[in-house]
């Protein structure tokens, strides 16, 4: 009997021959072919592109993220019944942190809603539950008045993210970006094509802009090249994957798969202000609402190496007398912060803020301190 | 890359030289990408040549490092503790451990640093 291997087709985005021609070291990623990092010649690296984001300005082909738009006339009652955050406190233009909930209170995904007019709702998701996410949200709106479109191939989408990403987008686009807050959206022509669609949010936790263009290769090109050469005055550089993730984790925003999967729910990951119990319904309320009287049994925290070593993504954790109590959902050593940190799930009676756990490294227990999250935060600018 | 000639290459891609100075390639810090942390066995543990000797860890992967002889650790580079980024800058430089080899013939059977070019370029084609 001979094995037949499921074909999996590795996608590609636009930039794909960009990334290649740029030298960037090719990973797959949730069924995509990504740069993890660019070559040193070109000011790449994990840790180069990292900190050129915290302190000058990276960008980000994150075309792999999926779309799916709403629109109709009840485009708002749809959303607000999918999703945990309240829509209906959006105004048109502005965008907010949610996530689709199963039944149970846990993560189809996370998301961020757009708002792009009156009934016409964006949510943007990841690239690996694409497919899922559409299907749920299709499957779980057919009631409404709204018509359910999977955009996810229709963007080309950049992220431009850093102290200086504002200042760089600025010299392509006739939009006024001083105008526009954390997380609200514009349109403008930006390198010649007109109301493309530019919102200031990212996931890096630096300020800066996430960008979606026509996703044909030739302009998809184009404007890669264009916002490198104008952000050259800025220090720019190309950003993989790599430094996506520890930018992310610094900021302590979730992965789905890591911190937010299909078996945890909201009040486990610490996404309580995102949610909003007040809302009368919503897919996954009730259960919440009963999950909420009962308590948790584990919740998320951040962890910072006190030995040396490495915490990484499914390591236990144990107590100090190496019971083990946890599991780390994303580990890394932390470029900017220069050290090594951790996400986890641990009771609550180990969460608290200066409790010593271990992490086993290779079947040693390696000591590691409960720390405030975020760990990193942006400073306030004037 | 051309690989020196004066060392013999595993298809694990570490390299050892004649008397028993072990590192790791340029591939294969070109592979791992920024190396933030390396961890070596002690002075005076026996190694057995394919085994796990120690850890390289990069900013995104582990890495286990397995011994190109047997043999004892007469010498561990410290240096690689607080700059392990020396690997990165030069791999064929900075060099892990010192080995006192059981049988010095047994780096016959490794790759030269042809064979170990040719192994690579085969590898990257897949």
């Amino acid at each position: 009997m001979s094995v037949v291997e499921a074909t999996s087709v590795v996608r590609k985005t636009a930039l794909n021959a960009v990334h290649r021609q740029m030298g960037a070291k090719m990973v797959e990623f949730n069924g995509w072919d990504m740069p993890v990092e660019y070559p040193a010649s070109i000011g790449g690296g994990i840790i180069a592109e990292h900190m050129a984001v915290r302190t000058g300005v990276g960008i980000f082909d994150v075309s792999h993220m999926g779309d799916i738009r709403l629109a109709g006339r009840e485009a708002l009652a749809a959303v607000q019944h999918i999703s945990m955050n309240d829509a209906s406190r959006l105004a048109i233009g502005q965008a907010q942190y949610s996530a689709l909930l199963y039944p149970q209170g846990t993560f189809v995904d996370d998301v961020i809603v757009h708002r792009l007019g009156d009934e016409d709702y964006l949510l943007v998701i990841n690239a690996g539950t694409r497919e899922k996410d559409f299907n749920w949200v299709r499957d779980n709106t057919r009631q409404f008045d709204c018509k359910v479109e999977h955009l996810s191939d229709d963007f080309t989408q950049i992220a431009i993210q850093g102290p200086k990403g504002v200042d760089l987008l600025q010299k392509l686009t006739n939009a006024d970006l001083s105008a526009v807050k954390f997380y609200w959206l514009t349109r403008g022509t930006v390198c010649g094509r007109k109301n493309i669609l530019m919102g200031r949010t990212g996931y890096t936790a630096e300020d800066g802009f996430e960008i979606y263009v026509p996703p044909d290769e030739k302009t998809s090109a184009r404007v890669w090249h264009e916002i490198l050469a104008a952000g050259k005055e800025f220090g720019v550089v190309p950003c993989g994957l790599g430094a996506r993730n520890t930018l992310r984790l610094e900021g302590k925003l979730p992965l789905y798969g890591h911190e937010i999967t299909d078996t945890i729910n909201v009040w486990e990951a610490g996404l309580d202000r995102f949610c909003k119990m007040e809302k009368p319904e919503f897919i996954g309320r009730a259960a919440l609402e009963k999950a909420k009287a009962e308590g948790v049994r584990k919740t998320l925290v951040g962890l910072e190496m006190v030995d040396r070593g490495i915490a990484r993504d499914g390591y236990k954790v144990l107590d100090e007398g190496g019971r083990e109590i946890g599991y780390v959902t994303s580990g890394s050593p932390a470029p900017f912060l220069k050290k090594n940190i951790a996400l986890a799930y641990v009771p609550p009676a180990q969460a608290a803020l200066g409790t010593t756990v271990k992490v086993e490294i290779r079947g040693q227990g390696v000591k590691a301190q409960v720390v405030p999250t975020p760990f990193y935060k942006r400073p306030k600018r004037a | 890359m051309s690989y020196p000639t004066d060392r013999k290459y595993t298809k694990e891609h570490e390299w050892i030289t004649a008397d028993g100075t072990v590192g790791i390639t340029n591939h294969a810090q070109d592979s791992l990408g920024d190396i933030v942390f390396v961890e070596l066995p002690k002075v005076g543990t026996e190694l057995t040549m394919g085994k796990s000797f120690g850890t390289v860890e990069s900013v995104k992967a582990v890495s286990d490092l397995f011994a190109p002889a047997s043999g004892t650790v007469t010498a561990v580079n410290e240096a690689l503790a607080t700059a392990p980024e020396q690997v990165n800058k030069d791999a064929h430089g900075a060099w892990m451990i010192k080995l006192k080899m059981k049988d010095p013939a047994e780096i016959n059977a490794l790759l030269s640093a042809p064979d170990y070019e040719k192994f690579v370029s085969e590898e990257a084609g897949h």
